[in-house]
């Protein structure tokens, strides 16, 4: 690791100065940022650790919704109470990522903004022009089995390889975000990735000095929660694909379909149209592949990751003929 | 800096150099070397201790970010003389071949004993909700994030299994 000066923020505002310089940056489980500085991937002056000062609470919201604060640990998130019965698809996708130590340290806000796991982008002897701008895409024409066939750029095919995201767009959450000038805003979790474009680099739309404080859920929406993730072994691996899945089924039709999809994009996929093309239909094989036709109409792979365009039609197939089957 | 930790009950000043690794303060600065270091990056669980009761990989945390915790390595569960319960199950059961990864395991399947005791689910618990039980299956689900190059999964599942079932 390259040597570093460390402070201890104590409130937000401690924490904003901190972090507004330009060679500093926010740490708090540390389970990502510290893996990749012993990569010297990321290669700060100054780490903030912002684990003191407080937006650790998880909490109920004036409309029934909940705040899910910065600091709050993926276990004390997927284990409260409220999330469990009123959120299920998020509890679910927490406990499918990572393992249980390291659910324990990683926290909402490192979650939301963890890098990718390409191999490129984590070996600093290739190029990569998320790293390094204007040194090349190792993965396009490379090893891109974890990459993306959705959002692509021909500056960037990477994945955003995290899965309480998928959850959180497909409950339509907020990400609470406070500025270094004092101020609030919002952001929905369905605008708060990039994809690539010719900025690899930009991963979300956090400007330097900006903090996330909170994820607040909407009210409960109740349905048939689903999330099903495929991977190389049936536990602690990232999601080649996945579906978060929030159903409805009333009177024999379709009357709530979100959806969003993790291991396709530099986001969490979300496409308002499959939704549409799914709300007031009857179940049928027909109507599931439609929607994945929707889905997959830009699809396009890199050779090694051309198995996940089948990969994510049958995987949609299969989720919603689930939550047909639980709502019959 | 002068913050202090607590290591099996001891108080320790922080290291001064704030990029030492907890897992590098446990074993070359304190000389505990029970705990160990597989790949450095999170992905093995060899480093596995229990911190103010929550396990976590000790690799992935800074020990200047622990004023004031209280850390429990495999030192401060048993000793020879006075193993803990978990400890007694996997040398009964065999739980290990050349032992490397076994200190990770125990602190492991230590505190995921009580995560199940909390009634904390995983992704193999059919519910989110009510009583959760030490199956195989949750077991396996639960320690996946402890490796065991030598492949003892079956007696270590077995171990953890009789202390599960004895405590229940
Ligand atoms: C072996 C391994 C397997 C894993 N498997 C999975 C998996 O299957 N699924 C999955 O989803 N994840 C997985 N992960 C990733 C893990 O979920 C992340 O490392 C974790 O969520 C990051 O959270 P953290 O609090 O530790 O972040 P940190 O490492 O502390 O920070 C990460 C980044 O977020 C920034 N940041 C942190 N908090 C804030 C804030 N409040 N505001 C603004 N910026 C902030 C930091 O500056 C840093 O850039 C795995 C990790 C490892 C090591
Ligand atoms: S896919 Fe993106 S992160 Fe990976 S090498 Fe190419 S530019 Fe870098
Ligand atoms: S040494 Fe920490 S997980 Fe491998
Ligand atoms: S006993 Fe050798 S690695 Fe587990």
């Amino acid at each position: 690791m390259r040597p570093f000066s460390y402070t201890r923020a104590r409130t937000l505002d401690d924490a904003a100065q901190l972090t507004h310089d330009d060679t500093a940056v926010a740490i708090a489980g540390g389970t990502n940022l510290l893996d990749l500085m012993k990569l010297q991937v990321e290669t700060p002056e100054t780490l903030a650790d912002i684990n003191r000062i407080g937006f650790g609470g998880i909490e109920d919201t004036d409309d029934g919704g909940l705040s899910i604060g910065a600091l709050a640990s993926n276990t004390e998130t997927a284990v409260h109470p409220r999330v469990r019965s009123d959120y299920p698809v998020l509890a679910r996708a927490i406990l499918a990522g990572a393992t249980q130590q390291l659910r324990n340290k990683a926290t909402t806000g490192g979650n939301l903004c963890q890098r990718t796991r390409c191999f490129y982008f984590t070996n600093i002897d290739q190029p990569c022009n998320k790293r390094e701008p204007g040194s090349g895409c190792g993965a396009i024409d490379g090893i891109a089995k974890l990459h993306a066939v959705l959002g692509t750029s021909d500056q960037c095919i990477a994945t955003y390889p995290g899965d309480m995201a998928v959850a959180l767009s497909a409950l339509d959450a907020q990400v609470e975000i406070a500025t270094p000038n004092g101020d609030t805003r919002r952001v929905p979790v369905r605008d708060f990735h990039c994809l690539p474009g010719d900025t690899p680099w930009r991963e979300n739309v956090l400007e330097k000095g900006e903090l996330i404080t909170a994820v607040t859920l909407p009210a409960p929406v109740g349905g048939t929660q689903i999330y099903r993730k495929v991977r190389e072994r049936s536990s602690y691996a990232f999601a080649l694909v996945s579906v978060a899945a929030i159903i409805e089924i009333e009177d024999g039709k379709f009357t709530r379909a979100d959806l969003a999809f993790g291991g396709l994009a530099h986001k969490p996929w979300h496409d308002p149209r499959i939704t549409d093309a799914l709300v007031g239909t009857v179940p049928s094989d027909e109507i599931f592949d439609k929607a994945a036709d929707i889905l997959l109409e830009d699809a396009r792979g890199f050779g090694e990751n051309d198995f996940k365009i089948p990969l994510a039609r049958r995987t949609l197939h299969a989720v919603l003929q689930n939550a047909t089957e639980a709502a019959a | 800096m002068s913050d202090t930790i607590s290591v099996n009950g001891k108080q320790h000043s922080l290291p001064s150099d704030p990029r030492t690794s907890l897992l590098d303060f446990l074993r070359h600065d304190l000389g505990l070397t029970g705990t160990k270091k597989g790949c450095d990056h999170g992905q093995c669980g060899a480093c596995t201790v229990i911190i103010n009761g929550i396990r976590i990989n000790s690799c992935l945390t800074l020990a200047a970010m622990h004023d004031g915790d209280e850390v429990t390595t495999i030192e401060g569960l048993g000793t020879p003389e006075n193993p803990s319960v978990l400890q007694k199950a996997f040398l009964e059961h065999d739980g290990f071949q050349c032992g490397y990864c076994t200190p990770g395991q125990i602190c492991s399947a230590t505190a995921m004993l009580q995560e199940i005791a909390n009634n904390w689910p995983s992704d193999a618990s059919e519910s989110l909700e009510g009583e959760m039980a030490a199956t195989g299956e949750e077991i396996r689900e639960r320690m996946s994030g402890n490796l065991c190059r030598c492949g003892a999964y079956a007696n270590i599942v077995a171990a953890i299994s009789e202390v599960a079932e004895e405590s229940a």
